[in-house]
């Protein structure tokens, strides 16, 4: 399978394209065309992982050449694929997952006229998504970067017929543009000092460019890891993404797109390696959004804007391992993939659970859904586990790892970074649980017209397979360290190094927290009666109902002098380039005004003037002679 | 008699006709003047060719000949079109290209 591994792109973007032309006449047929388009892309890349997976860990990696893709001059690009055992990770998740939520979908929008473009629009995000992954350089990267943004913006914007809807796809597409000139500027970077943006030339040479161009070409890196990950301070697009379809925000928004800036700085590392003070900002960056995404989770009464914010945070986590280095690099992706389960599944719950109360997002409207909705009340239940970090879960394996890398270091960064991340798992716990629990508990807060009842199988069965992988997939891969010893061939072997805290300490220290955020939420959310009506805020949850004000501050900071500075330089255009031009045209005319007077029309003087010329010109020869 | 005179005489017919032409409207006399031009430019050629002595000039004075005969029939066609036009050979009368 690794040799025909360009299927996997090939397929899903045949379907989107067939899609996209079939017409009408497959409307009734095309969604599982759809399906079945990811779900061969989900056996090409098993094939390509099991052959992998038979090799010594040394050679499990494969690059395969297409053909030359760009040649020009110094700059030459092959269209590559590599497919190593961090790209092959990347390309199971997205073909599972994909494929789940694929079918999910065709339940979901099974009402919606317009499904059979839905599911076009799904098939070019995997194909997007999978060249983002195989690609072997930055550029193809790029393409692949720039096609899930396309996508994403499409399926954001699918219910485009609500303005605020399309203007959310709008939004993210713009902030996503920010990051993009980051990837540019650092492809552009790594041109100038290596003379090509293959992933083999730049981190294969990476130790010999200064420290200087490394940590620009980090940064810039970083900045297009934000805006596609959203992270601080790109983060304010995520929320409004969920405007999209919910098994878009789940496969999307949740599980793969957001997660390639983690991706990229992971797949980067050798850059980072020479570039420390890069790195610090990666993990300093991955903290605050850590903070501020649980934060705002908190606050949230909209059930996929709070599933938005804690995705944010999670991500927080991710970049906030990928900062350390190497010693979190694996366990950055190790989080990466049991969150995109967890995550696609809590999504596909909220999903089902909006399915069954007329589109309701309001979770204050919910409350005691768990006799009506059984199977998403454990299969959100296992989720819901798995992100506290209750052993065995999944993510008990993943992100107490992640804590525990925090601690490790010297001077006064593994304190800073390992308590952020040790409050942050509480705060998680509260929010979560308070999620869950006024969604699935307490007293029944529906309105008349309310009939929750279960989805139908199609939309089940995907939410069983990823509730389970929520909860075993992480004992699976952490037992023995599977999954590190899996990456060792590409994000390399750290020596090990004992956190400042005793691990005991830290992963009891996580549990008591964990439990005091559910226990504050079960009283606050299911103990007690959870009134319909937001209550008045406080000072806090003002601030994190709005999202920190984001919208204010990026108006404030960068629109408002932004369109100021744009409307000096246009006032500027017309007075000053365009003004010289006009000048020169009003001169020619009126040059042209003066001298048609003397086109007077009168034959006779234009005789006379003639003869006077005749005259001169005589007298000169006269007196010249 | 000596050829000189001829150039006066010539000198004399051409500023007679240049007059005509800038200070008559009607088209007809302006053509006449022009006429009368042209024929005292003939008569000062074939002075200056007796003067010098070779045919020269009066070779000219063939050419220009042809030319006016020529120049006759397209300006009194003209005339006649614009008369056909407007009524009127006033040479004041047509300023349609006027700036």
């Amino acid at each position: 399978m690794l040799s025909v591994s360009w299927l996997l792109i090939a397929v899903p973007l045949a379907s989107f394209f067939f899609l996209l032309l079939a017409g009408r006449r497959a409307d009734a047929w095309g969604h599982w065309v759809g399906v079945a388009a990811s779900s061969v892309a989900a056996i090409v890349g098993l094939g390509a992982f099991f052959q992998l997976l038979g090799r010594d860990s040394a050679e499990r990696f494969e690059a395969i050449r297409l053909y030359s893709w760009i040649s020009g001059g110094e700059l030459s690009v092959d269209f590559g694929l590599l497919l190593d055992p961090l790209s092959i990770t990347f390309v199971l998740l997205i073909t599972i997952v994909g494929t789940l939520i694929h079918i999910y979908s065709v339940a979901y929008m099974e009402n919606d006229p317009r499904r059979r473009l839905f599911f076009a629009y799904l098939n070019l995000f995997i194909a997007a998504m999978l060249l983002l992954v195989t690609a072997d350089s930055f550029l193809l990267l790029f393409v692949g970067w720039e096609g899930v943004g396309v996508a994403s913006y499409l399926l954001i914007g699918f219910w485009n017929h609500k303005s605020e809807y399309a203007t959310a796809a709008n939004k993210a597409f713009v902030v996503n543009r920010v990051g993009d000139v980051g990837l540019i500027v650092a492809m552009g970077l790594m041109f100038a000092q290596f003379g090509s943006v293959g992933f083999a030339d730049v981190l294969g040479g990476a130790s010999g460019a200064s420290e200087a161009t490394l940590t620009a070409i980090g940064l810039a890196l970083l900045l297009a890891a934000t805006g596609k990950s959203a992270q601080f301070p790109l983060q304010s697009w995520l929320g409004d993404a969920m405007a999209g379809p919910t098994p878009v925000s789940a496969l999307i928004h949740a599980a793969t797109m957001v997660t390639a800036g983690v991706y990229l700085v992971v797949r980067a590392g050798a850059i980072y390696e020479g570039a420390p003070d890069a790195r610090l900002v990666v993990a300093i960056v991955g903290a605050i959004t850590l903070i501020l995404g649980a934060l705002i989770g908190t606050a949230k009464d909209d059930i996929k804007k709070a599933l938005a914010a804690s995705t944010m945070s999670q991500i927080g986590y991710m970049m906030l391992a990928a900062g350390l280095g190497p010693i979190g690099y694996a366990f950055a992706i190790f989080h990466l993939v049991t969150h995109g389960f967890f995550k696609a599944g809590m999504f596909l719950g909220a999903g089902s659970v909006m399915h069954g109360m007329n589109d309701q997002v309001d979770m204050r409207r919910f409350g005691a859904l768990r006799t009506a909705m059984t199977v998403t009340w454990v299969t959100f239940g296992l989720g819901w586990l798995a992100i506290l970090g209750i052993p065995p879960f999944s993510g008990f394996w993943s992100k107490d790892k992640i804590i525990e890398a925090a601690f490790v270091g010297e001077g006064w960064q593994p304190w800073v970074f390992g308590l952020t991340a040790l409050i942050g798992a509480g705060i998680t716990a509260f929010y979560m649980s308070r999620l869950f629990f006024m969604t699935f508990h307490g007293k029944a807060r529906w309105t008349d017209e309310q009939h929750p009842h279960e989805s139908p199988l199609l939309m089940t069965v995907p939410m069983i397979v990823l509730a389970v992988g929520s909860a075993f997939l992480g004992l699976f891969l952490g037992l023995g360290n599977r999954f590190q010893h899996w990456l060792q061939p590409v994000v390399g072997e750290h020596a090990h190094h004992e956190p400042v805290l005793s691990v005991p300490v830290i992963t009891t220290l996580t549990l008591v927290l964990v439990v005091l955020g559910a226990g504050a939420a079960y009283l606050m959310y299911w103990r007690r009666e959870v009134p319909t009506e937001a209550p008045p805020p406080s000072l806090g949850t003002l601030l994190a109902r709005n999202d920190f004000f984001q919208d204010a501050v990026n108006r404030g900071v960068f629109q408002t002098p932004g369109t100021h500075l744009t409307r000096t330089l246009v006032y500027a255009d017309a007075a000053i380039i365009d003004g010289a031009v006009n000048k020169q045209a009003t001169g020619v005319a009126a040059f042209g005004e003066a001298s048609r007077r003397f086109q007077s029309g009168k034959v006779r003087s234009y005789a006379l003037l003639m003869l006077l010329g005749f005259v001169v010109l005589a007298a000169i020869l006269v007196v010249g002679s | 008699m000596s050829p000189i005179n001829f150039v006066y005489l010539a000198s004399v017919l051409f500023a007679i006709g240049a007059a005509t032409v800038l200070l008559r409207r009607n088209a007809i006399i302006a053509f006449m003047g022009v006429e009368l031009m042209l024929n005292a430019a003939n008569l000062a050629l074939v002075a200056f060719s007796r003067m010098q002595g070779n045919v020269n000039g009066q070779i000219m004075a063939f050419f220009v000949m042809v030319v006016a005969a020529a120049e006759v029939v397209v300006g009194l066609a003209i005339i006649i079109a614009v008369f056909r036009a407007r009524q009127t050979i006033s040479l004041d009368e047509p300023a349609e290209l006027k700036g």
